[in-house]
């Protein structure tokens, strides 16, 4: 899901999925973007020639963004968003 | 098509992620070539959705999360390859569950592979996949010396070629 991060930080194959958080192979029950995104990861397994091999899936999510983007998302905040929200209303006051 | 890493995290989030570099001590690139056909290769797969077997399994530790937000539950689980999906549960405070308890294969998709393994793409899947939970101290010392170790051990066990990591 964040692909330029994972070059960042010197992985040596990377597959990047322009997909919400949680839906690493896709869309629920649908198998078939399940294999050819799995398909994808082990092709660049075997076949990448050398350390930072980067290939992004070329799909569109296939939910409107706004509703992707809240859906992902846990229905309370994390503990550490948690926190970090409560420090910056403190900041603020 | 150039995939936009951060379409769809909060944008208060980005600087944390983006243009952060290696960690230190891993300035150097990591290479291990993969040497067999994939057609004659035992591959395994690893999800960092904590997921578990709700049944066998104890849930990965959110109370001490929620206790200690800056910490994250470093074990590992082990799954059969040929699990179902009222098998599992998930315990990840930074996700919502719906979809993965909808369709698992969505972070771990073992049918997905014993599909590629049957069609001859892939020689084979390890008889049990790994699963962690994402959230991980910024340090990672229990991962590098435990975690990591252990797992590279259950992999070698299960005499994989190769792993797919597949991050939540």
């Amino acid at each position: 899901m964040m692909p330029a991060v994972a070059e960042e930080r010197r992985t040596p194959r990377v597959v990047g999925v322009e997909f919400p958080f949680g839906h690493a192979f896709g869309m629920p029950h649908d198998g078939a973007m399940h294999r050819r995104v799995l398909e994808l990861a082990l092709r660049v397994l075997a076949g990448a020639g050398g350390s930072g091999a980067r290939v992004d899936y070329d799909a569109q999510w296939p939910v409107p963004e706004r509703e992707a983007y809240r859906a992902w998302q846990p229905k309370e905040p994390s503990p550490i968003v948690k926190r970090l929200l409560e420090r910056r209303a403190q900041a603020s006051t | 098509m150039i995939v936009d890493s951060y379409r769809f995290l909060p944008r208060s989030f980005r600087p944390f992620y983006e243009g952060r570099g290696p960690f230190r001590g891993e300035e150097e690139p990591v290479w291990a070539p993969f040497t067999k056909r994939l057609a004659d290769s035992r591959i395994a797969l690893l999800s960092s959705a904590g997921i578990y077997l709700k049944a066998s399994q104890p849930s990965f530790d959110l109370d001490a999360e929620r206790a200690r937000p800056e910490w994250g539950d470093p074990t590992w689980r082990e799954i059969p390859a040929s699990f179902e999906p009222g098998d599992v549960d998930v315990a990840h405070l930074h996700l919502s569950h719906d979809d993965m308890l909808t369709d698992p294969e969505i972070a771990l998709p073992a049918r997905a592979m014993a599909g590629l393994v049957e069609a001859g793409v892939v020689g084979g899947s390890t008889s049990a996949h790994v699963t962690v939970m994402g959230y991980q101290d910024r340090r990672l010392t229990d991962w590098k010396e435990k975690t990591s170790v252990e797992i590279v051990g259950f992999l070698r066990g299960q005499e994989a070629d190769g792993l797919v990591l597949a991050p939540a």
